[in-house]
């Protein structure tokens, strides 16, 4: 019963921390992740070092992952298309900011990236370009990490370089960004 | 045109005139939501006869929880599976959509709301139910004290075999007939002919519970159209008409309640008439064999009345769509004329705190 006992019952050594004021009680949930059959051929593409998305039969937009809809029809995007290895810069920030966590040396390049052929853009490193050069409309292509190290996941696309061609006009990604 | 019977509650009378569901499955590791969603919504909207689409939807309303996926925002990926552009009028309760139904059947008493899709879905096998579960016991400041449902369960059972109006035996006829009844619900996850005695010689989980008196681990989802006035005949050839409905919670704190009665269920049941008139079917949404038997006597459903024909929460228990499947089978069966009058009972929290009940009535 002793430790039922404020103080810890009578022979325990004496406390003079003060009272408990605050308690800390940790909750753990763990999760299986269910990506679903459409985002399980992108993620399966991606572990092939290829980008994979889906076209909506209806507006015939391609989204790049597809989570099996399409968000605006609501049909599903059963037509599997695969999506070049190269893009376009639709918009981008300068990351100048250290965090915990952080895997890059600031500072570093974030960007949506539109695919040649995809309806949605989705975010990428820009790299082996000098962070005041990078700009709406620069065309970037993928690079992979070393087939060994390929994963269903986008981590396998190691960062976006630029491939030298001219500049994106802006009408063809003004859409997107 | 028909006269639809008048509504106890509201001034506008409104009718279920489609449901469906996927199928109940212990784990579906393929699909997520949106692909289970996308052919229950096909199914539903072609249910109708009447070659509805979402854009002849006015409102929708879903009723669905993070905690069973464990990330943010799972109801608003969801609407991928509708399509929701241009914008529409949409809501979400974190709770079983049968209160997503509660929630659309108000919208659908104002003018310029006359059709309304309601869904739920969870896939309850992604996580660790019995302590996701834990997480609702202590929603304020407490920390979780992590009593397991099926423990608490045993509790409530415990306290009804205590009161002298239940023994184990009527948990196990409770489970034997749910389960026998599923044989003939092709959605149904667990469905089995087994004499009661079979059943009592069964290991105990927790005392008094044994393994056929708790509900399956379940992945579904499910769907409904409502329609209000004349929309409802352009729909359906028989609406199941919501003639009562309403809905009560007890405390959260489980010392504070008597778990042997359902007050709250009763309550509901009495505002919405469920004394009024005969009644044909039941559908009560009893996760455990023991809770049913609370159910009945709260809604004073007599011999006469065909409970949980559908094999209940006992044969599927799709978290967070398992109470708008009970208001679904019901109005199939008023739908399809086998019933004239039904009850659906939905409930949600531990130990059913919370009670919703509908009314169902046909021509």
């Amino acid at each position: 019963m002793s430790a039922s006992e404020p103080g810890g019952g009578a022979g325990a050594p004496p406390d003079d921390r003060g009272p408990v004021t605050t308690l800390s009680t940790p909750i753990r949930l763990e999760y299986l992740f269910s990506a679903g059959i459409a985002q399980s051929k992108n993620l399966r593409g991606l572990a092939e070092g290829r980008f994979i998305g889906q076209r909506c039969p209806v507006c015939e937009k391609v989204y790049v992952p597809s989570r099996g809809s399409c968000p605006v029809d609501g049909v599903p995007t059963d037509e599997v298309v695969e999506l070049a290895n190269t893009g376009t810069v639709t918009t981008f920030c300068v990351v100048n900011v250290p965090f915990a966590g952080q895997s890059i040396e600031i500072p570093y390049i974030c960007a949506m990236v539109l695919l040649d052929g995809a309806d949605i853009s989705f975010m990428g490193l820009i790299q082996e370009i000098p962070t005041d050069e990078v700009r709406m409309g620069l065309r970037v292509e993928a690079v992979w990490v070393p087939p060994d190290e390929l994963a269903p996941s986008m981590a396998s696309v190691r960062y976006f370089r630029p491939t030298g061609e001219p500049d994106a006009d802006y009408e063809t990604y003004k859409d997107y960004t | 045109m028909p006269t639809p019977p008048a509504p106890r509650q509201g001034h506008r009378p409104v009718a279920v005139v489609s449901f469906a569901q996927a199928d109940n499955v212990r784990r579906e590791s393929h699909r997520n939501e949106v692909e289970t969603l996308m052919p229950v919504f096909s199914e539903l909207f072609a249910a109708t006869g009447a070659g509805i689409t979402k854009d002849d939807i006015d409102f929708i309303c879903s009723g669905s929880t993070d905690y069973l996926v464990g990330g943010p925002f799972s109801f608003v990926t969801a609407l991928d599976a509708i399509g929701v552009w241009p914008p529409r009028r949409e809501s979400h309760v974190e709770m079983d959509a049968a209160w997503a139904l509660y929630e659309a059947w108000v919208a659908l008493q104002e003018e310029g709301v006359d059709t309304a899709l309601v869904y739920g879905f969870g896939k309850s096998s992604l996580g660790q139910l019995s302590k996701i579960l834990c997480l609702q016991l202590d929603p304020y400041a407490m920390a979780p004290l992590w009593p397991d449902p099926v423990s608490l369960a045993a509790l409530q059972a415990r306290a009804l075999i205590d009161a002298g109006r239940a023994t184990e035996a009527d948990f196990a006829a409770v489970a034997a007939r749910s389960r026998r009844a599923a044989l003939s619900n092709p959605k149904a996850q667990v469905a089995y002919d087994r004499t009661v005695d079979e059943l009592l010689a069964e290991e105990y989980v927790v005392a008094p519970l044994r393994t056929h008196a708790l509900p399956p681990i379940t992945d579904g989802a499910a769907a409904v159209v409502l329609a209000a006035g004349d929309r409802a005949y352009q729909w359906a050839e028989r609406p199941a008409w919501i003639t009562g409905i309403d809905h009560r919670v007890e405390t959260h704190a489980l010392g504070a309640r008597d778990l042997a009665s359902s007050p709250s269920t009763a309550k509901a049941g009495q505002v919405a008439g469920v004394g009024a008139g005969p009644i044909d079917v039941a559908e009560l949404h009893a996760p455990f064999a023991h809770q049913e038997l609370i159910l009945a006597e709260a809604l004073g459903l007599g011999g006469g009345v065909d409970v949980n024909p559908s094999g209940g929460a006992l044969a599927a228990n799709a978290l967070m769509a398992g109470g708008l499947i009970r208001i679904g089978e019901a109005a199939a069966r008023v739908m399809a004329g086998t019933a004239g009058r039904a009850v659906a009972h939905a409930t949600s929290g531990p130990l059913l705190q919370h009670n919703l009940v509908t009314v169902l009535e046909g021509e």
